[in-house]
C-alpha cells in the first residue's frame, strides 16, 4: 500500500488499465491530498472525532465511577453490560440507531405522544457525533475504569480531610491520579472515530462525510487505489504525531526531576 | 481535669448485614490530652476514629468537638485533622504542595500559606526535603509529610491511624519520641489508633481499651496496666497470669479464696467478689528461688521449671506448679554469666506479695 500510493493507474495500449498500477514513484497523489477540499473535510473529520471523544469522555467518567464504587456482587454485571453491545455486529447497531432516531422512529414516536415534533435527528453532523459516541464509549469505560478503580481511596478521604469540597478533590486528586486511564480513554475512541467510515455513512447521510469515507470511495467507487492509500497514510502520520506527543507530555509530567 | 474537647456521646455505628463496629459508646477527651483507642483488629477502633474526622457517619448518637455537635458537619468542615495508615501522600505534588494543599484549597493567602508551610517542614525537619516527589521518599519521610500536612492545618483534633504500624522496629521507636515531642510541642489534642500495647503505654496520657465494639476501660497506662478492669483488659494489656480461683469469705477488704495447687490465699481487695472469680499476677512481680523464702506475708509455692526462653535482658520462665496451674516469670539476667539461674526440669519456689495480686470479677 506504501508503495502504491507512489503509483499511478498504468496506461496500457493507449488506455488506462482499470485494474493495473505502476508504481512510478510520483508524488501527485500526496500533492492531491493537500487540496483545500480534502483539507475540509480532514479538518472536519478532527473536531467530529474531537467532539465525540469529549462527550464519551463526559459520560464514560460517572459511569465508570458508579461501577467502582458499585457494590461489589453488582460490579460483573455492570461491566457487563458496558462490554454487552460488543456482541452485536456494528452495521446492526448503526441500523438499531437509525431505527430509533428516524423521523417515523422510537423517538420521534415518544415525543409525538408528548405533543413534540417530529424533529429530524438522523443524517447531519449531530447524528455522527451520537452515533460515534455510542459505538466508542465502552473503550472509555474500561480504561477508566481500570484507574479508577485502582486508586487508593484513601487519597480522596484525605483531600476532603484537609478541607478540599467534593469538586476540587475532583479536579485536583482524582483527575490528575486517573490521568493515564483518561490519555488512554481518549487514544482508544479518538483514532478509531477519526477512521470511521460507517457511522457517518449511515447516520451522516451526504452531508457529514468524513475523511473515512473519502478513503473509502477511492479504494470502492472511484477505483483510485493510489490516492487512497496516499490518504490512509498521511491520515496514519497524523495518528503518529499524535501518540509522539502524548508519549513527550506523559513522559514530562512524570517528572525526572531529582 | 482541662477542658472537654470531644465528647462521644452513646455513638453506634452499624454497617450494612448487622454488624456493630461500634456500640454504644460515650466519653470525653479533654484538650491537649495524647488519647489512644487500643484494641485487637476488628475492635471497632478505626470506625470510631473515622467517625470522629467525619469520613463515616454514626447509626445513632453524638460526636461533640469544640462544644459543637458534628452530625451534620462534613469532613472538609471539621476541626480534625487525619494521618491515615497508607499516609494516602498525594503522589503527583511534591512534599511542599503536600503540605500547601490544605491551606490552598480553604483560600488561605499565598504568603501566610508559604510561611505555615515552611514551619510545618521545619518541625518535620523535611525542609531540604521540599520539591522531592513522595515517590523518591521513604516510608518515615512520606509520614513525616502526612504529619506536616495535617498539623499545618493547626486543628483542634490531630487524629492519627495506626501511625507507625508501617515502619521498621527502629525507625517505630524513633517515631514514637517524635510524635510525643510534637504533641507537647504544638498542644493540639492528639487521638491515636493502635493495636500495639507498647504503642499505647509509651506515648498517651490516657488509653481506651476497644473489644467488640465496646469500650472496656479508659484510665492511664499505669492504671491499666496495674489495676485492669477485666481479664481481657489485664490480658490485652502486657503478660499475665491468669488463675481461677473459688471465693471462701470476702470480708472488710480481706479476701480468701482457695485456688487449686497454691491453698488458701488472702488477698487485700475493696472488690466485693464473690463466686469464681479470677486472680492475676504479672510475671515481673514473681521471684524465683531455689530454696523456700524466708520473708513472711507472701504467697509462696513449689514447682518444676518447664521452660525458659532467654530474651538478653531478661528471661522468661515458665513453672509449672505441683497440682496447679503453670505460671509464667520474668527474670532480670543480672550478670553474664548464668542467665535466669534456673534450668529446665529444676525444682524452685515462687513467691510473690498479696498486694502485687489483681482480684477480676468481669
Amino acid at each position: 500500500m506504501w508503495f502504491m500510493s507512489f503509483g499511478e493507474k498504468a496506461v496500457i495500449d493507449g488506455e488506462i488499465s482499470i485494474t493495473e498500477i505502476d508504481i512510478t514513484g510520483t508524488l501527485a497523489n500526496y500533492a492531491r491530498s493537500f487540496d483545500p477540499l480534502y483539507l475540509t473535510i480532514m479538518w472536519k473529520s478532527i473536531w467530529i472525532s474531537a467532539l465525540a471523544t469529549a462527550l464519551c469522555l463526559a459520560t464514560a467518567y460517572p459511569i465508570a465511577f458508579g461501577i467502582c464504587f458499585a457494590p461489589a456482587k453488582w460490579k460483573p454485571y455492570l461491566l457487563l453490560l458496558i462490554i454487552l453491545p460488543f456482541w452485536i455486529n456494528l452495521l446492526i447497531r448503526t441500523y438499531a440507531l437509525i431505527a430509533v432516531f428516524r423521523t417515523q422512529g422510537y423517538l420521534n414516536l415518544s415525543l409525538g405522544w408528548i405533543g413534540l415534533g417530529p424533529f429530524d435527528m438522523l443524517y447531519n453532523n449531530g447524528a455522527v457525533i451520537f452515533g460515534l459516541v455510542y459505538v466508542y464509549m465502552p473503550f472509555m469505560v474500561l480504561p477508566l475504569y481500570a484507574t479508577i478503580e485502582r486508586l487508593d481511596k484513601s487519597f480522596l478521604e484525605a483531600s476532603l480531610d484537609l478541607g478540599a469540597s467534593q469538586f476540587t478533590t475532583f479536579l485536583k486528586v482524582t483527575v490528575p491520579l486517573t490521568m493515564p486511564g483518561i490519555i488512554s480513554g481518549i487514544l482508544l475512541v479518538f483514532i478509531p472515530c477519526l477512521g470511521s467510515f460507517l457511522t457517518p455513512d449511515l447516520l451522516g447521510g451526504a452531508n457529514a462525510i468524513m475523511i473515512g469515507n473519502v478513503i473509502e470511495r477511492q479504494f470502492k467507487a472511484a477505483n483510485d487505489w493510489p490516492f487512497g492509500s496516499a490518504l490512509s497514510f498521511l491520515l496514519m502520520y497524523a495518528t503518529f504525531g499524535a501518540l509522539a506527543l502524548r508519549s513527550l507530555f506523559a513522559r514530562r509530567s512524570k517528572g525526572v526531576d531529582i | 481535669m482541662s477542658e472537654t474537647i470531644v465528647s462521644i456521646r452513646n455513638v453506634t455505628k452499624s454497617f450494612p448485614g448487622g454488624v456493630k463496629a461500634v456500640d454504644n459508646v460515650s466519653f470525653d477527651i479533654a484538650q491537649n490530652e495524647f488519647f489512644a483507642l487500643l484494641g485487637p483488629s476488628g475492635c471497632g477502633k478505626t470506625t470510631l476514629l473515622r467517625m470522629i474526622s467525619g469520613l463515616e457517619t454514626p447509626t445513632a448518637g453524638q460526636i461533640v468537638i469544640g462544644g459543637e455537635d458534628m452530625a451534620l458537619t462534613p469532613p472538609n468542615k471539621r476541626p480534625t485533622n487525619m494521618v491515615f495508615q497508607s499516609y494516602a501522600v498525594f503522589p503527583h505534588m511534591t512534599v511542599a504542595d503536600n503540605v500547601a494543599y490544605g491551606l490552598k484549597v480553604t483560600g488561605v493567602p499565598r504568603d501566610e500559606t508559604k510561611r505555615r508551610v515552611a514551619e510545618a517542614l521545619e518541625m518535620v525537619k523535611l525542609t531540604a526535603l521540599a520539591d522531592r516527589k513522595p515517590d523518591q521518599m521513604s516510608g518515615g519521610q512520606r509520614q513525616r509529610v502526612a504529619l506536616a500536612r495535617a498539623l499545618v492545618k493547626r486543628p483542634k483534633v490531630l487524629l492519627l491511624d495506626e501511625p507507625l504500624s508501617a515502619l521498621d522496629a527502629k525507625l517505630r521507636d524513633e517515631m514514637r519520641l517524635e510524635l510525643t515531642r510534637l504533641q507537647e510541642n504544638v498542644g493540639i489534642t492528639f487521638i491515636i489508633v493502635t493495636h500495639d500495647q507498647d504503642e499505647a503505654l509509651s506515648m498517651a496520657s490516657r488509653i481506651a481499651v476497644m473489644d467488640r465494639g465496646a469500650v472496656r476501660q479508659i484510665a492511664t497506662p499505669s492504671e491499666l496496666y496495674e489495676h485492669p478492669s477485666s481479664r481481657f483488659v489485664a490480658d490485652f494489656i502486657g503478660k499475665v497470669n491468669l488463675i481461677e480461683a473459688q471465693v471462701i469469705s470476702n470480708t472488710a477488704g480481706a479476701l480468701v479464696c482457695e485456688v487449686k495447687g497454691l491453698g488458701r490465699l488472702e488477698l487485700p481487695t475493696a472488690s466485693p467478689a464473690a463466686g469464681t472469680i479470677a486472680i492475676a499476677v504479672r510475671p515481673e512481680k514473681l521471684k524465683i528461688g531455689t530454696s523456700e523464702p524466708l520473708a513472711a506475708n507472701v504467697i509462696k509455692t513449689r514447682g518444676k521449671v518447664r521452660d525458659v526462653a532467654y530474651y538478653g535482658d531478661t528471661s522468661h520462665v515458665v513453672v509449672a506448679v505441683d497440682n496447679g496451674p503453670d505460671l509464667s516469670v520474668n527474670v532480670q539476667n543480672e550478670s553474664r554469666l548464668g542467665g535466669a539461674g534456673v534450668e529446665r526440669g529444676q525444682e524452685v519456689w515462687l513467691h510473690w506479695s498479696p498486694n502485687d495480686t489483681l482480684v477480676l470479677t468481669e
